[in-house]
């Protein structure tokens, strides 16, 4: 697949996913923040397609051991930002169907 | 033209992950959508997961994966599920150090394949590097935050000359990379090896003279570094879900990022190389405050409250490590049914982290429609009988409106002491976080009620309702 993307095309993609990144957080209330920044954490957790990749093309044993650390470290980036952000989110309520007022 | 049918299913599911997590990403940025948000990035990740067992360039390892992700699923789960909402901060430093160190691990392998015949242009080569690098500092770095938010690390390392010495060793590590850029197959396992381990000495050193309190600052970049790295390894895979989800949270945490130094008025430059935030908290001296410390008894703090229109209650990180949250909530229950109009107003870096102290209040049942941040809430100080300061300090210390001098000059805070009276909720007479003192607390119209956040929180609680 590295064949499939010409250099300008990737550009075009990189600057156009950085203006969705920064549009789509634009307007977000302060009281997201952290779950924000949980959430946007589990997204890169992508990485873990990236590190199944490099350990299924890994051939000598130093390159597996890496790659076999590689996809322990991302499955954890992907794996505990989902849990911890869910925890976060399940959590907001507001007091119309709540107890109060 | 034959069509490979397993290489269009993973970029189809590639594709469809792509859209779900802008479309999770965008409902995370309201709370009644949020968590339909993360549960659409979640199937997302699954499905681009699961078809990437069928990865054209993946021959083997098939085992070792396996038992990779098993073990990279069962310890971090069950601390997510566990962990308290306090010590939230250091976990998410903690996975997204885990991501920049597997985009790290994802350089080491193409760049170690390379020495074996697996060519890459120059330019592929150059992004993995610097994907390296900045995912190797995410990493390292992570963790060293980890450890100090952790408690774990609790002296910040400052030595004569450390930005010049920490200056060398950035650049022997870009001088390494672009070594290991120009040498293509020829390089030694050697240089490549030292370029990461100086790679993430780098991260340690750069991480360890930030104190405490800038730390949130310090985590939302390395989560944008790590989103800027997985899409620099994108392209050496050239694997455009990685491009595009790195990308948009490269992006996107940039702009947290400032949103979070703008907050604490901070400058990105000033946390990162200035040390501030390093002291901690020193015994107050007083010297040159006007005023004096007044303290005041529960029941009295009670009675104020009891018979106020309008209450505003600002809580700090020194609530959540009370764990006051759910006495503060059942007591704001109480002067509600009285007929007392009550709200919660937030500093934005009020917690460790902006959202923070959200979270905390959340979780022990608080609404969000109660709880309002800094801008919409400071006019309606003027109008309130009672500010209720619980375990915050920076952020209603006065002194960042008038002294230029002060280290917090500048910083936007709530305007506590425009309450007719402010009462302050507190351990002991030391200074916060920061170490500067606070100019509200000698106030003529504030009253210092002094003990731990928790137990005083019950006090006023059951004087409020003896009260009938």
């Amino acid at each position: 697949m590295i064949e499939g993307f010409a250099g300008f095309t990737a550009l075009y993609i990189f600057m156009l996913a950085g203006f969705t990144g920064y549009e789509v957080i634009a307007r977000v209330p302060v009281i997201l923040h952290t779950p924000l920044m949980s959430g946007s954490n589990f997204v890169h957790g992508i990485v873990l397609v990236g590190a199944m990749v490099a350990l299924g093309h890994a051939d000598t044993n130093l390159e597996k051991v890496i790659g076999f650390i590689g996809v322990i470290l991302a499955t954890g980036n992907a794996v505990g930002g989902y849990f911890v952000t869910e925890r976060m989110l399940e959590m907001f309520k507001t007091s119309k169907k709540g107890e109060a007022k | 033209m034959s069509i490979n049918w397993q290489t269009l299913l993973v970029d189809s599911v590639y594709f469809l992950a792509a859209i779900l997590f802008i479309l999770g990403l965008k409902k995370m940025c309201s709370p009644v959508t949020a968590r339909g948000g993360i549960v659409w990035a979640g199937v997302g990740m699954i499905l681009a997961t699961l078809v990437t067992f069928l990865h054209p360039h993946i021959g083997s390892n098939f085992g070792l994966m396996g038992i990779a992700i098993m073990i990279g699923t069962l310890p971090t789960w069950w601390f997510a599920k566990r962990v308290a909402m306090t010590d939230m901060p250091q976990m998410i430093a903690i996975y997204n150090g885990m991501g920049g160190g597997a985009a790290a691990t994802i350089a080491a392998v193409e760049l170690m394949r390379v020495t074996t015949g697996h060519a890459l242009p120059v330019t592929v080569q150059t992004l993995a590097v610097l994907g390296a690098i900045i995912g190797s500092i995410s990493f390292s770095g992570s963790i060293i935050a980890f450890a100090k938010l952790q408690g774990l690390i609790k002296k910040s390392f400052i030595f004569p000359n450390q930005q010049i010495f920490n200056l060398l060793i950035l650049l022997i590590v870009l001088a390494l990379g672009a070594f290991v850029v120009v040498q293509g197959a020829s390089v030694t396992m050697i240089i490549i090896i030292s370029f990461f381990v100086l790679a993430l000495v780098f991260g340690i050193l750069m991480t360890l003279p930030i104190g405490g309190a800038d730390m949130p600052v310090v985590i939302s970049l390395f989560n944008a570094m790590t989103g800027l790295a997985v899409a620099f390894e994108g392209f050496v895979l050239g694997n455009a879900a990685m491009i595009i989800a790195g990308t948009v949270v490269g992006a996107a945490g940039t702009l947290l990022t400032q949103l979070m130094a703008k907050a604490m008025n901070r400058s990105l430059g000033n946390v990162l190389f200035s040390g501030f935030g390093a002291a901690e908290g020193q015994e107050a001296t007083g010297e040159g405050v006007e005023g004096s410390l007044k303290p005041i008894e529960a029941a009295d703090a009670a009675i104020m409250m009891a018979y106020a229109e309008q209450v505003i209650i600002i809580p700090g990180y020194g609530l959540a490590v009370a764990q006051a949250q759910h006495k503060i909530w059942e007591l704001t229950k109480a002067l509600t049914e009285r007929g007392v109009r009550v709200k919660f107003a937030i500093h934005p870096v009020a917690g460790r982290m902006p959202g923070h102290m959200n979270v905390l209040l959340a979780e022990a049942g608080v609404p969000y429609d109660i709880i309002s941040d800094l801008d919409e809430i400071n006019e309606e100080f003027e109008q309130t009988d009672v500010a209720l300061v619980i375990g915050a300090n920076d952020v209603v210390n006065p002194i960042a409106r008038t002294d230029p001098s002060s280290p917090i000059y500048g910083m936007p805070i709530l305007n506590a002491d425009k309450a007719k009276n402010t009462i302050v909720i507190k351990r002991g007479r030391g200074t916060g976080f920061s170490g500067i003192e606070n100019y509200l607390f000698y106030a003529d119209n504030t009253r210092m009620l002094y003990g731990d956040g928790q137990k005083m929180a019950a006090e006023l609680l059951q004087e409020a309702k003896s009260l009938g």
